[in-house]
């Protein structure tokens, strides 16, 4: 392990220089020819009675191909784990994003017009906007077929919580809350649909996180085999979970238009379009109650988390089952009771959102953790420290953590150093004069790696070495933008010795690639990693056993700078002389590797068992400057320290938490949707804000390498945990510099100077 | 009605519509794709090409404004092979992630180097401010632009 060459180093992307020079080719730069543009015509009320559609001025209008309603749609319904996701809707809306009627023209122009000409007469209905409502056992169904509006409950019970609250010498009871967040991808969603292609029925390509979960609902929706639908991901422009159910259901519009005019049709979403319909993060209510003795330990906690799921369940049952296992962050409590909802509304729907279920409890938990350290007069830093799992603790699941190393006081230790807290703290708890006060705050958290108990969590890879040395890797998992395709490279350059301009990481193909599952979880590197690794390990073997008959070579072989030498270092051949020697003597260069995970296990009722097989740790330090005249808080400093276990391509990682931790920034003080009852009011950049260049340091990202001994090479996740602190942090920092604790996302102008949103309720 | 411009180096002659918008122009008729549409409202900066030495969101821009100009975009950088130091430098530094707002960005530092060859941190993410990135975090992108800045003080580029 110690002399890697291609693993452990930054290298250069493979895909950075087609996409500095403007030739990546993104979802709607794609053109086939004949090609028709779609519209979908979508729902003016969020919810409403659909009364009549007529199309018949639409389907005049010149250039105006087809189109079509929910009537046309061979089967309308589909969803990852409950199908009750529509594709248009039929007799009502029921949020503000749900479709009615599609159509396709010659033109985008052609289409937009078009599109204005579809007369639909609605009957508004007043709707259901807030879960603690819809969860009321008299609430109005916001979905046919269902008997309440519970899409999921997740029960979690360890210990006595009513003894352990005995136990305690302080109980604190907090209550939280925190909001929609768009994932605001810089590419909306894009997708062309061409029909009768090749051997398939349909092939899609455009900008899909989830190919097989597309495929899957492409599939479906025609009523055709999986092997007649084909998913092609490429170059995407940025997802963060956010391109699963809103492409499968653009994919699913464009494919039967395009099965019905036997054209390709190309959907494009403008930015409204796209915040309109697009799936959100859940809003959160969360109860806190936790007990601790004087001394800091603590004794109960008793968790309530009730998820907004909006108008279908989407990935609601597995996001909030995420929030089950990590609800008491990183603390051995030995009581603990804890029960996580997902409620259907009016609003819009709810799904997969980079950290998943983790950043409303974190924000929650962590928040509770500084307030009661305040409250016990203890150094916020101390208290974890008295409580957090060290190397054999027992987690809320009861799960002992022995398999890997536990590194919170690493991360902790690195993160505080880096950014000088013990000083910073000191300093910022006198009393500040002036406006403008500053305030340091931490947060610290476990996080399952992979997809855990949620479903089987396989993946699948191919490498095939070419005559003449080169290197084809396919795997089911798709560049997303976060470096999985130079990632995969490194790994497979490593086991055969091959530097990374020999190879090449094809686009995914669900026709090609086995199925491996979603692009989610911070689960690529771990699970493409170690199924690649395989794939590589088995040419190898192969190459090695040629070589050794056709060279003569005894003793082990090594594979490095593209050849492979002797044990004493002697080179044998070049790497391509041994793949031209071994394909004319007719041996099979390529290989199919195939990785499980490791045994996981979880009891629905008691919310105990192994929910992951592994885990990674995080600490996040915010140091801010709050304007207690205007409200204003500026992010002044972020020390970010994740155990990734090893990193494969350390400037990668560095860009993850660098991406991570400014999106949390941006979740934390500005993000807003400008949500009422049912109603998306930010539908753009100029109104939903996001951070820029202008609004953030630098950031000092710490990468901390404890290798799991499952990971490849000891690699295990980064993506999702960059994203869960932040939040805490900063509302951590802020109430050391003003002394207000606050409680609800985000700490906006108003909220931060009078602890209140003026633009809603409450 | 017809423009005539100058675009990556080369005179065009082009037939439009009036309301036609200077990203359709581009990325439609002539097929140039670097530059992206993110938000069609000039808010995120992903359709950046250089028209007459300044940044211009091509989204907010006619196609008509663009009569007797000189357009740039990312495709116009390179010299045959030999990338621009702001391309190689945003490849060297770890810039790219997704790469959908990368050409604009390059078309704002590009600006940005032009008037001010050395930039501090600070300037680097003012400038930057309207080219809206979700993935990196910038701090990548302004490494980047440094790197370049050394790079053409080095070389004597730009």
């Amino acid at each position: 392990m110690n002399d890697l060459k291609q693993v452990n180093k930054s290298k250069k992307r493979v895909d950075a220089k087609a996409k500095v020079t403007g030739k990546a080719k993104f979802g709607a730069d794609l053109k086939f020819a004949n090609m028709l543009y779609g519209k979908v015509v979508r729902t003016k009320y969020p919810y409403a009675k659909i009364k009549n559609v007529d199309i018949s001025k639409a389907e005049a209008y010149p250039g105006v191909e087809v189109v079509m309603t929910a009537k046309d749609i061979p089967n309308n319904t589909f969803g990852v784990i409950i199908q009750n996701q529509r594709v248009l809707a039929e007799d009502e809306a029921i949020y503000i994003g749900d479709g009615i009627v599609m159509l396709a023209a010659e033109s985008k122009e052609a289409a937009e017009e078009a599109a204005k000409l579809v007369e639909i007469e609605y009957e508004e209905l007043k709707g259901i906007h807030d879960p603690l409502e819809s969860r009321k056992p008299d609430a109005q169904l916001v979905m046919e077929g269902t008997d309440s509006n519970q899409v999921v409950h997740h029960p979690l019970r360890k210990g006595d919580v009513e003894t352990g609250f005995a136990e305690a010498d302080l109980i604190l009871e907090r209550e939280y809350s925190t909001h929609y967040i768009e994932h605001a991808y810089l590419e909306p969603e894009a997708v062309t649909v061409v029909p009768n292609e090749r051997q398939t029925l349909v092939s899609v390509y455009g900008s899909v996180q989830n190919p097989y979960a597309t495929r899957d609902a492409v599939a479906r929706v025609l009523e055709a085999d999986l092997s007649q639908v084909r998913i092609i991901q490429d170059n995407m422009g940025g997802s963060f979970g956010g391109k699963d159910e809103n492409i499968s259901s653009m994919a699913a519009r464009a494919a039967v238009m395009a099965l019905e005019t036997d054209r390709p049709v190309q959907m494009v979403n403008s930015r409204e379009e796209s915040i309109i319909e697009s799936y959100k993060r859940h809003p959160y209510n969360l109860k806190y109650k936790v007990g601790a003795t004087k001394e800091g330990k603590l004794t109960a906690m008793e968790i309530e988390a009730v998820a907004d799921s909006g108008a279908y369940a989407c990935q609601t049952p597995f996001v909030t089952w995420r929030s089950v296992v990590q609800a008491t962050g990183p603390y051995e409590v030995p009581n603990v009771k804890t029960d996580t909802y997902g409620f259907y509304t009016n609003n819009p729907y709810t799904g997969a959102m980079r950290g998943y279920g983790s950043p409303p409890t974190c924000f929650a938990q962590e928040s509770l953790m500084d307030e009661l350290a305040e409250e016990l007069g203890m150094k916020p830093d101390q208290l974890r420290e008295k409580n957090m799992y060290r190397q054999g603790s027992h987690t809320a699941s009861n799960q002992k953590l022995d398999n890997h190393t536990v590194s919170l006081q690493e991360v902790l230790d690195k993160a505080k150093e880096s950014i000088n807290y013990d000083k910073k703290y000191e300093e910022y708890s006198k009393e500040q004069t002036g406006e403008k006060k500053r305030g340091i705050g931490l947060a610290i958290s476990y996080r399952g790696v992979s997809l855990g108990a949620e479903a089987i969590d396989t993946t699948g890879g191919i490498v095939a070495v070419q005559k003449d040395g080169s290197i084809i890797l396919y795997c089911g998992l798709a560049e997303n933008g976060q470096g999985l395709r130079t990632v995969f490279s490194q790994v497979v350059g490593e086991e055969l010795g091959v530097n990374l301009d020999r190879i090449t990481y094809m686009e995914a193909d669900t026709s090609v690639a086995p199925e491996s599952g979603s692009t989610v979880a911070s689960r690529s590197t771990f699970m493409g990693g170690n199924a690649l690794k395989k794939a590589a390990k088995n040419v190898k073997e192969t190459m090695i056993e040629f070589a050794k008959e056709e060279y003569g070579v005894e003793g082990e072989i090594i594979f490095k700078d593209n050849a492979l030498y002797t044990d004493s270092g002697k080179k044998i051949e070049d790497f391509s002389k041994v793949a031209s020697d071994a394909f004319h003597s007719g041996v099979f260069l390529s290989s199919y590797g195939w990785y499980k995970a490791p045994k996981i296990s979880w009891d629905e009722e008691t919310g105990q068992g192994r929910p992951y097989f592994t885990y990674v740790y995080g600490c996040q330090i915010a140091e801010v400057e709050v304007d207690t005249g205007t409200g204003q808080v500026k992010v002044l400093n972020m020390a970010a320290a994740h155990d990734v276990g090893k990193a494969i391509n350390p400037a990668n990682v560095r860009g993850q938490i660098y991406g991570g931790v400014v999106m949390a920034v941006g979740h934390a003080l500005m993000e807003d949707l400008g949500f009422s009852d049912g109603f998306i009011n930010h539908t753009n950049f100029d109104e939903y804000l996001i951070p820029t260049a202008k609004d953030i340091p630098d950031i000092d990202a710490i990468i901390v390498e404890n290798p799991d001994p499952a990971g490849p090479y000891g690699a295990k996740s980064i993506g999702e945990p960059t994203v869960e602190l932040g939040g805490a942090a900063i509302n951590n920092a802020i109430a050391l510099a003003t002394g207000e604790r606050h409680y609800d996302l985000p700490l906006n102008l108003e909220r931060v100077l009078i602890g209140r949103d003026l633009s809603r309720e409450g | 009605m017809e423009i005539k411009f100058t675009i990556n180096g080369e005179e065009r002659t082009e037939q439009i519509k009036p309301n036609q918008r200077l990203l359709d122009l581009i990325r439609k008729d002539l097929g140039l794709l670097s530059a992206k549409e993110g938000c069609g409202k000039g808010e995120c900066g992903a359709c950046t090409v250089i028209m007459n030495g300044e940044p211009v969101t091509s989204c907010l821009v006619l196609a008509a404004q663009a009569d007797g100009a000189e357009i740039l975009t990312v495709e116009g950088l390179a010299e045959g092979d030999k990338l621009h130091p702001l391309q190689e430098a945003f490849i060297e530094a770890g810039a790219v992630q997704c790469g959908f707002c990368i050409p604009g960005c390059i078309m704002t530092a590009y600006c940005l180097l032009k008037t001010n060859s050395l930039p501090t941190r600070q300037e680097i993410r003012t400038a930057l401010a309207g080219n809206i990135c979700r993935c990196t975090g910038y701090q990548k992108i302004v490494d980047a632009v440094q790197l370049a800045a050394d790079k053409m003080a080095a070389g004597g580029e730009g």
